[in-house]
């Protein structure tokens, strides 16, 4: 990796300030919102259908509550609100009512004195269903082959992009079929809350681990009939995200048991109900045509773009903008024709995961220009030169690319990155396919090598304001934040200290709960907290600084115009005035909250145009892999990358988010996979749910690309998601030079090298 | 419920005897999963763990065999002495799992789930182990191609401790590979134990996770005595090796599974096996 030494003061912006959850967690002492407690709390439960789709005849619950020790037993008779939740649609039952759509929806749930309790109450709970032959295949739902399985029909939305000569056909054109198998967040800290009902019965406190506590308060109130106010969240601690905390999980279920038996409740899932109980990565299939002139000019795209989105809404609708937005890839395209669908099936909902629906539209695009590549008789990093998309182009939705756009750099930077070593002679067995199977010897093995480039939007997008929100006080030399924004392992507790240090010149930044208790932060998602929630505390740093300005001007009468904060000094810089910034707020204190805001986005028309994304953030990614091509088994040796950053605001935090993108993305190459027989989840687990391991893991060469935004209000791009999106593809085209095989599909198993 | 924290095997097995059909847990990493995934109800629990007789090994005196007790940690068959010994059972044992699994997993267990895929499972085969039976009056031996019957079942009865393996101290190559969709813990796919007698002049061979239980291949062994001589120094050609593999392959009845194909399954066989015997082909040889 790259590193710059820092010449920033100790824990300002710049700098590799430690996280103050970092020392804890290392040391086992972070409470996760599992570890939540209260007295005479009871715990929850949740009764699923085993069913993907059937009819409830009748629920009996009269033999759990006859069970001693359970408090109660609730279905969806006992929601006092409205009977259904969503992100963007409400279609999704509290508890499934009279239809089951998916196998592990949620049907009942049950307050007992122990978990022990809850599960046999649960076993106790009778359920008659009449089952029904289960939709499984999207172009079921889109030919409207299968009745509707919901009220709101099989087809969630179907989103054209048309520009351009709709009957160009190219010098050379190349296409191809592409599948993206379903991937799970597998975020290690299970979904855990614990709700505590008010003394007077009338509302209700939350300690969850989400992604956007706000999202959810509005979400509970419906669900649970009660004004807004009335349902405070405090955000528990998180143990990773990725998408997979947007969506209502436990929330509602959790303050519904609360509120019904009048006690704390503590609900958590395990590994196997997570599974069953948060959404996952849409799978995919693509069709993608590529129409360039003779010398490899790209001119025309062409793509059909389908999006399983299991059995309710969730985000399906706006993932499904991003991958038809995206089909062009990094690349100047100035004819486009593609026609997305995202449907409804009684498959596992499906929603936001890290990459949301760029991750499938990357797969296809880059599977394309190599083959483009190939055609022309190009090199894939010069196809990808030479298309490579610069800032003032336009996009296949119309919109101009105004942000910072170092495609050419991205991949300049990631070229010059040394290859690794050849592998020696005898390699030690543990680091080459096979791994700890000692399956193979150097001879069974060959290497390849492949490149992925992405275009990523950040923040939402199609009118939605996405705003956050940051109050600063500072004291006697001290600054206090406060922010709703979740912290889920990214590490913005750090990021809001470093710049209120770097604003305003102390040293002790103390954090205020993480809570409902200010205005909304937005979600942590779409690669935005950095941008949106770090502008909104640099905006109330700002005002702060400001106040503290007026005041030393007004006590030492100087315009406050000429002063600057240096180092933890407020200075004239036009005269001797030198005071600590303790001193100067001692016995005072300053106040703001600030509101920050991206600029309007617009929705898509009928033809897929219009300004519908805020900004974009870019990256290139190069794999050498070792294959041991007649087992199919693989090892990502290397990782080279550069990434358009804008600028870094704290490199280890920085690292650590490209790796972890890196390994989230070579999860989806290799070997992460929701495996489904007839809408039934096969492997439920870590068992057989397989992440990569350290054995897995590859060397990652790192060059940041420091070209500050303009628009962003630290100059800074989100960084979380660019890493996990063309990853995915370099690596299967390495695997692609190493084995010849077309590989059309992720994740890539031996079977499909052996006999693909 | 009774549970029964024997600290040694006298005492573990009046226990049983006290407690008929009581579970044996020694390292749990199997017992505990179908605990907490609720696929078992426990009612009388021995635990093993704490039983120092179960945790040694030795060597014969006449050098041929050595035994190994039940309870010993795979972590323990990954490091010298033990590896010098008995190196495919070393190789076999840093499959399994993760540290903290190996670092409680046994052999005990693996022979008490009898799970095809139980990573220690072909190497006891392709070593035609015996394995060691106690109860509370009587013990008994069985080859472990009689202990092993079918998916998780096996011949112990349920007053009865496996205490002990034997195995043969062999002078030729012992080998173990095994597939997964990981480059380490991961459960097994398919693996291959190959054995080399040199003075006995056989190559043995097991399979694992491709039947309902281990699979000797005692066709394509003889096979492969028919076609050269097994006695030291080996001389097997490529295409004896990969005939053979075809062969071995034959021997074994994968399924259709969420973790691989039956095809790639036997597929994988082959050319685990041909790999194998041309290892053993190569050992102690100089390198050319």
């Amino acid at each position: 990796m790259t590193t710059k030494t820092s010449t920033q003061r100790r824990g300002a912006l710049g700098s590799s300030a430690l996280r103050p959850d970092g020392i804890p967690k290392v040391q086992g002492r972070f409470a996760f919102s599992s570890d939540a407690w209260a007295d005479s709390m009871l715990w929850g439960a949740t009764l699923r259908s085993p069913h993907p789709h059937a009819r409830i005849v009748s629920i009996d619950v009269s033999g759990a509550l006859a069970i001693n020790g359970v408090s109660a037993v609730i279905t969806a008779k006992d929601v006092p609100g409205q009977l259904t939740y969503g992100l963007i649609a409400s279609d999704q039952p509290v508890f499934a009512s009279e239809m089951v759509r998916y196998a592990g929806e949620p049907v009942a749930a049950v307050a007992a004195d122990h978990p022990e309790t809850a599960r046999r109450a649960l076993d106790a709970i009778r359920v008659d269903y009449e089952v029904l032959p289960p939709l499984v295949d999207a172009e079921d739902a889109i030919s409207g082959s299968f009745p509707a399985i919901h009220p709101d029909g099989n087809v969630i939305r179907r989103q054209r992009i048309i520009r351009g000569d709709q009957s160009f056909v190219g010098d050379v054109v190349v296409e191809g079929y592409y599948d993206v198998g379903m991937q799970d967040q597998a975020f290690l800290g299970l979904e855990a809350a614990l709700a505590l009902p008010d003394d007077a019965g009338g509302g209700v406190e939350l300690f969850v681990a989400t992604q956007w506590l706000h999202e959810d308060q509005k979400q509970i109130a419906a669900c649970l009939d009660l004004p807004i106010e009335k349902v405070r969240l405090t955000l528990g601690g998180v143990g990773g995200a990725f998408g997979g905390r947007e969506d209502i999980s436990l929330q509602v279920h959790c303050c519904l048991l609360a509120l019904t038996t009048g006690r704390p409740i503590k609900m958590q899932y395990g590994r196997e109900e997570s599974f069953f109980g948060h959404i996952h990565r849409h799978p995919a299939r693509i069709f993608m045509r590529h129409h360039a002139d003779w010398d490899g000019t790209l001119r025309r795209v062409e793509a059909r773009v389908v999006l399983d989105g299991g059995a309710y809404a969730s985000t399906s609708s706006a993932v499904l903008i991003n991958a038809v937005t995206h089909m062009q890839g990094p690349y100047k395209c100035e004819m486009a024709t593609v026609d997305g669908y995202a449907v409804r099936s009684n498959n596992p909902p499906c929603g936001a995961m890290r990459g949301f629906g760029v991750v499938q539209a990357c797969f296809a695009h880059e599977s394309q220009m190599d083959k483009l590549a190939a055609a022309c008789g190009l090199d894939p990093v010069d196809i990808r030169l030479k298309n490579a998309m610069r800032t003032g182009d336009r996009l296949i939705t119309g919109q101009v690319m105004d942000s910072v756009a170092p495609v050419e750099r991205c991949i300049r930077e990631t070229a010059a990155i040394p290859l690794p070593e050849p592998l020696p002679a005898d390699p030690d067995p543990l680091l080459i396919p096979g791994g700890a199977g000692l399956t193979a010897r150097r001879g069974n093995i060959t290497r390849g090598i492949g490149w992925g480039v992405s275009i990523k939007n950040l923040m939402y997008s199609e009118g939605f304001d996405d705003y956050a929100t940051a109050r600063c006080r500072l004291a006697n030399g001290v600054a206090t934040l406060q922010f709703a924004t979740a912290e889920v392992g990214q590490g913005f507790v750090v990021l809001a200290q470093q710049i209120a240090r770097t604003v305003l010149g102390v040293d002790t930044v103390l954090l205020e709960p993480i809570s409902t208790a200010i205005g909304s932060a937005g979600s942590t998602s779409a690669s935005r907290q950095t941008w949106m929630s770090g502008g909104a505390v640099d905006g109330a740093c700002r005002l702060v600084r400001e106040r503290l300005f007026e005041h030393v001007a007004a006590t030492h009468h100087v315009d406050p115009l000429r002063l600057v904060i240096d180092g933890t000094d407020v200075v004239d810089s036009m005269g001797t005035l030198r005071v600590t910034v303790t001193e100067a707020s001692k016995d005072l204190t300053f106040d703001e909250t600030f509101e920050h805001h991206h600029r309007a986005t617009e929705e898509l028309d009928e033809n897929g145009q219009g300004n519908c994304h805020v900004a974009f953030a870019f990256v290139a990614h190069r794999a050498v892999v070792d294959v041991d091509t007649e087992l199919g088994l693989v090892k990502v040796v290397q990782v080279a990358t550069a990434q358009d950053v804008g600028r870094v605001l704290n490199p280890l935090a920085a690292l650590g988010q490209v790796e972890g993108g890196i390994a989230q993305g070579l999860g989806l190459a290799v070997m992460e996979e929701i495996v489904l027989e007839n809408g039934r989840m096969r492997n439920p687990s870590f068992t057989d749910y397989l992440l990569p391991t350290a054995l897995d893991a590859p060397e990652v060469v790192v060059s940041m690309i420091e070209e500050p935004e303009p628009q962003a209000p630290l100059g800074a791009k989100g960084i979380g998601e660019p890493p996990c999106i063309s990853v995915t593809p370099a690596i299967v085209a390495a695997i692609r030079q190493a084995t010849g095989k077309e590989l059309p599909r992720v994740p890539v198993r031996p079977h499909d090298i052996v006999f693909g | 419920m009774t549970v029964v924290n024997a600290t040694s095997l006298q005492q573990a097995l009046e226990a049983l005897h006290d407690h008929p059909g009581a579970r044996l847990v020694q390292g749990g990493t199997d017992l505990m999963v179908e605990v907490n995934f609720n696929r078992t109800t426990l009612h009388d629990v021995v635990a093993l763990r704490r039983v120092n007789e179960l945790k040694r090994w030795h060597i014969a005196e006449d050098s041929q065999t050595i035994r190994l007790g039940a309870g010993i940690p795979y972590a323990e068959m990954e490091r010298s002495p033990l590896c010098h010994h008995l190196p495919a059972l070393a190789q076999a044992a840093r499959t399994v799992g993760s540290p903290q699994i190996r670092a409680a997993g046994s052999l005990g267990g693996n022979l008490g789930t009898c799970s095809p895929a139980g990573d220690g499972l072909p190497v006891l085969s392709a070593l035609d182990a015996t394995v060691h039976l106690q109860s509370l009056d009587a013990s008994r031996d069985l080859s472990i191609h009689e202990f092993m019957l079918g998916v998780k079942k096996n011949a112990r009865q349920p007053n009865e401790v496996i205490v002990a393996v034997t195995l043969p101290v062999l002078n030729g190559f012992q080998g173990y590979a095994k597939v997964g969709t990981r480059n380490a813990m991961v459960i097994s796919a398919a693996s291959v134990c190959v054995v080399h007698d040199a003075l006995g002049g056989t190559i043995r061979v097991a399979l694992g996770a491709v039947a309902p239980t281990v699979v000797r291949t005692r066709e394509a062994e003889a096979w492969l005595a028919s076609q050269t001589n097994l006695a030291a120094p080996l001389t097997v050609t490529p295409e004896l090796a990969r005939e053979f593999g075809r062969r071995a392959a034959a021997e074994c009845s994968p399924i259709d599974d969420h973790r691989s194909t039956a095809s790639y399954r036997r597929h994988a066989i082959a050319v685990l096996v041909e790999r194998l015997l041309l290892r053993a082909n190569d050992h102690g040889k100089s390198p050319r």
